[in-house]
């Protein structure tokens, strides 16, 4: 039999050659189920709002995760998702462009993303054990109201299926009409105790600064808690916390991998 | 034949139970002369009305229900092929449907849309197949064409639009007004077989009028010519309103309805001028083919004789001549006196006579070209074959076959049973790989594998039905797999002295979980300690091992074995000798290992009325299901969930009364997933209490 120094040798250099960026951490593979877990967690972009360890949102909070099309919305929801997740709490993401199967698919891709930094093994255990966690409906454009996802919500406690402490809502247009909407989900949330991410398609802005809340977000800012920009800067998208948060002002800038969505190693 | 691939049109023709599938096929079959006379399924003789279309076929002696009829019209040639009844997720039904180019739902003007045309639909829409609606019985009473168009639109999603309006309704119903010339059809003659065209009735002309301009704003989208005159308020020719009507069914963006009532004869012919107007010729269908050494990527095909064959064997029939096999050539000709291959097992094989089917006879001919279907004979093949020229290797389906996960007991009813039912057997197992059976070592029985309850069940129906076998059924059973947790050493020693020559082997090593593979065996022997010509025994007495368990006897998966040292003796050791020590070896360390169980775990979706998805979601929880997610679209809902097979049993009998028979599912094997510790000691006892049953 081989002797054990070998065989760990030859792990480590299969590490190597996987990802050099994990090079520093490569016994991770050692690590067992609940310091992948933790590691997960320390490497969410909800670090953020500084609050690794907390809700970043208190029940009935909102939160809006802010970006052009196709900066990776959905990817950083998913991400969002997986933090909740990973605290075993249960997370109901509401799309109303896509289908269920689209859906599955970016947790899918982003589970890929991670899979290859991490052990394959523990992270198939780690899907499976997220799955019961995690509940997606999809709506057609028109079809989703508050009212209707009260009734749902109201049939899945009964059954005894499913009660989110979390809920995402990729999709949603943001008019004129969405104040008195979101008005009724701010209070549908408090009264079953979760709270809100809300995705926001921004649009190219001229001669305004990064930090200005996008115009079509403006009237009903003041429902929300928290709010995250995503922009793309090479090769990386930069993150940046527009409302909410306790980051110090000094801490320097955090960049995603935008492949996985998570915090970009040193 | 002749070459013209312009005028060649493959249709299937779908619809729900009792919507007049039957009636209208036999009308097509008249009125473009390959019958000639019409017997009706319920006929005043009483003996249609007592067996179902079915058999009504058999007994006239026509082929209906043959994989392909061809017949012609204006110039046409035009396939029938049959698609699969029943509904599940098989291969046999992915491969009617690829032979088809285009098809025609025929939906019942009283009944609308119903369960089995939105299944219909649904597999159409994966497969991309073009289709033209016919609203049939608009004779009846009750009958209503346009409400039916609007369940089109509702529950399939179709942007279904009116060819026709019917000129009266239910017993009044006397023909119809086509909106493309705007003239009034009548349908005269015993058989309703001489047209009479006149103008419209000023009662409907201006119902006419209002249908034609939504029929003209639906196909503009389609054509900018056709837009551009309906802007401009100029004459429309008819060919510029088919054009683009054609254009948009191609796409599936359009369905066409066409109205009529196949039973009374009226409006037959204006749907078979559809068909060959509106449905695609093989050209304008891209057909793929995957190339199993690159991976299986899709190669494009094209319908081109002169490039080298591509054929699909997609049916076989057995007639009195031996083994009929249908096929379709995508590519290429397949010409008599050809030596072509088998992709599927590598064999050449010499083609003989080649037909072409007739409703009620077999014609020869010398080549079957590219787009067009035929049969051969004496070639012995598969159903899902692929025939290629000798040095092209593609193949037109996937070769991966899934393993099956359920199985089930048969046990035939008398002795003429026992040999039907091998019969059968063997004809299912030729025409559907994951069909499969075999026999029990244990118990003797004849066991059936296959894909899931309903594909099981239609087997053993059509055992009864084609094969006269009457068998009993046992209970079906999962097929749940075995495999290890983590690394486990072994180090045995199988030593045997009882006079004469004795065994020895020692082996070393451990055995580890892993993912990709079944089962893999690495040497890491140096220096002889087991001596060269003795590992690949020691691989085969693992090997041996996987078939059963030893925690439940289920086959195991999964297991890398690596052997790192060992001993022998060089009188005593023997290849039976490190068999068993490998054996030996196996057992001590897979309990070390953390054996368990996985089980199947089915994808299933669930489309109800949205105000029983609390209902059925229910259910699937109960069945330790886990829901994916849901989907809402208008009134309807799709649900998806992952749930374990073993629950599922019975699962359609509890959704229909559930939601009142307005649900329906669909189930395909997902993956294998390990069972929760409470459940394998369910399964353990059961196990323990079945084995004390046999002994």
């Amino acid at each position: 039999m081989l002797p054990n120094r070998f065989a760990n040798r030859s792990r480590q250099s299969a590490g190597e050659s996987l990802n050099p960026a994990c090079a520093p951490v490569i016994h991770i593979k050692e690590r067992n189920f609940e310091m992948l877990k933790k590691d997960l967690i320390l490497r969410n972009p909800l670090r953020l709002l500084g609050t690794e360890s907390h809700e970043a949102l208190p029940a009935g909070g909102f939160g809006a995760v802010l970006a052009r099309a196709g900066v990776g919305k959905t990817a950083l929801m998913v991400q969002l998702a997986l933090n909740s997740l990973l605290r075993d709490q249960n997370v109901l993401h509401i799309s109303l462009n896509d289908p269920v199967r689209k859906v599955s698919l970016w947790y899918e891709e982003v589970f890929r993303h991670i899979a290859a930094q991490y052990d394959d093994v523990q992270i198939r255990r780690l899907r499976e054990s997220i799955l019961t966690h995690r509940f997606i409906m999809t709506f057609q454009a028109g079809g989703f109201s508050v009212p209707v996802l009260q009734e749902r919500l109201t049939e899945f406690a009964e059954q005894g299926i499913f009660i989110p402490r979390m809920v995402l809502i990729d999709g949603l247009p943001f008019d004129p009409s969405t104040h008195a909407m979101l008005l009724e989900l701010k209070e549908l949330a408090k009264s079953e105790d979760f709270h809100v991410w809300l995705s926001v398609r921004t649009h190219r802005r001229k001669n305004a600064a990064k930090q200005d809340l996008p115009a079509q977000f403006l009237p009903v800012a003041d429902l929300f808690e928290a709010a995250i920009a995503l922009m793309p800067e090479g090769n990386a998208i930069h993150i940046m916390a527009l409302k909410g948060g306790t980051r110090d002002s000094n801490q320097p800038i955090l960049l995603l991998d935008p492949a996985s969505m998570l915090i970009k190693k040193a | 034949m002749k070459h013209d691939i312009q005028k060649v049109r493959n249709i299937g023709i779908s619809a729900h139970i009792d919507s007049g599938k039957t009636t209208l096929t036999e009308r097509i079959l008249f009125y473009t002369q390959r019958i000639h006379a019409i017997h009706d399924v319920k006929g005043k003789d009483g003996v249609g009305a007592t067996m179902d279309s079915m058999e009504l076929e058999k007994e006239r002696g026509i082929t209906i229900a043959s994989a392909a009829t061809f017949c012609q019209w204006r110039g046409h040639e035009i396939n029938i092929i049959d698609t699969p009844g029943h509904v599940d997720f098989t291969i046999e039904v992915e491969r009617s449907l690829r032979v088809l180019d285009g098809a025609i739902l025929v939906l019942c003007a009283v009944g609308g849309v119903q369960s089995q045309s939105v299944t219909v639909d649904q597999q159409m829409k994966r497969y991309k197949v073009p289709c033209v609606a016919f609203v049939n019985k608009c004779d009846r009473s009750g009958a209503n064409p346009r409400r039916v168009i609007s369940q089109l639109r509702e529950k399939l999603g179709h942007n279904a639009v009116a060819m026709q309006i019917p000129i009266g309704l239910e017993a009044d119903f006397t023909g119809v007004i086509d909106l493309v010339s705007m003239k009034a059809l009548y349908f005269d003659g015993p058989n309703g077989e001489s047209i009479r065209e006149t103008d419209i009735p000023a009662n409907l002309l201006d119902q006419a009028q209002l249908e034609r301009e939504t029929l003209l704003d639906a196909a503009s989208m389609f054509s900018d010519e056709l837009m551009e005159a309906a802007l401009n308020e100029e004459e429309i020719p008819a060919e510029m309103i088919l054009s683009a009507v054609r254009a948009g069914t191609l796409t599936r963006e359009l369905t066409p309805v066409f109205v009529g009532s196949a039973y009374k004869n009226k409006a037959v012919q204006p749907l078979l001028d559809g068909v060959i107007e509106l449905l695609p010729c093989p050209l304008d269908v891209a057909n793929e083919a995957l190339d199993p050494k690159n991976d299986e990527q899709r190669v494009r095909l094209e319908a081109d004789d002169a490039k080298p064959l591509v054929a699909l064997a997609f049916k076989l029939e057995d007639g009195q001549y031996g083994q009929l096999t249908y096929v379709r050539v995508y590519q290429g000709s397949l010409t008599k006196g050809d030596t072509i291959l088998n992709v599927r097992n590598g064999k050449k094989v010499k083609v003989g006579r080649v037909v072409r089917m007739h409703a009620d006879q077999m014609e020869d001919i010398d080549k079957i070209c590219a787009g067009y279907i035929g049969a051969l004979f004496g070639v012995d093949c598969a159903s899902g074959d692929t025939f290629v020229a000798p040095g092209t290797y593609l193949t037109m389906t996937s070769m991966f076959v899934p393993e099956p996960v359920i199985s089930l007991a048969i046990v035939p009813k008398d002795h003429t049973a026992q040999i039907n039912m091998s019969k059968a057997l063997n004809r299912f197992c030729k025409e559907d790989p994951t069909f499969r059976t075999h026999v029990d070592e244990e118990t003797h029985e004849t066991i059936i594998e296959g894909m899931g309850e309903l594909h099981i069940d239609v087997y053993v129906e059509r055992m009864r039905r084609e094969y006269q076998a009457e068998v009993a059924t046992g209970q079906p059973r999962v097929a749940y797999r075995e495999t290890i947790t983590k690394k486990a050493e072994f180090n045995y020693t199988h030593k045997k002295q009882t006079g004469g020559a004795g065994q020895f082997g020692r082996i070393a090593g451990f055995m580890e979980p892993v993912n990709d593979a079944d089962f893999a065996f690495e040497n890491r022997i140096t220096g002889g300690a087991i001596p060269t010509q003795f590992i690949p025994a020691c691989e085969k007495g693992f090997r041996q091992c996987m078939a059963k368990g030893p925690m439940m006897e289920y086959p195991v998966t999964g297991i890398r074995i690596v052997i790192d040292d060992g001993a022998s003796h060089s009188v005593d050791s023997s290849e039976m000798a490190f068999q068993a020590a490998a054996r030996g070896a196996f057992r001590d360390a897979y309990t070390k290992a953390a054996p368990v169980i996985h089980e199947p775990i089915m994808k299933v979706a669930v489309e109800t009325p949205t105000e029983f998805q609390g209902a059925v979601m229910g259910s699937l929880n109960q069945r330790r299901g886990i829901i994916v997610g849901t989907q809402e679209e208008g009134p309807s809902c799709a649900i998806e969930a992952q749930v374990p097979l073993a629950e599922m049993f019975g699962y359609s009998t509890a959704l229909r009364s559930l939601t009142q028979g307005k649900a329906q599912f669909t189930m395909e094997f997902a993956a294998y997933r390990r069972v929760p510790a409470a459940v394998a000691e369910e399964l353990k006892k059961k196990r323990a209490e079945e084995k004390k049953n046999v002994a």
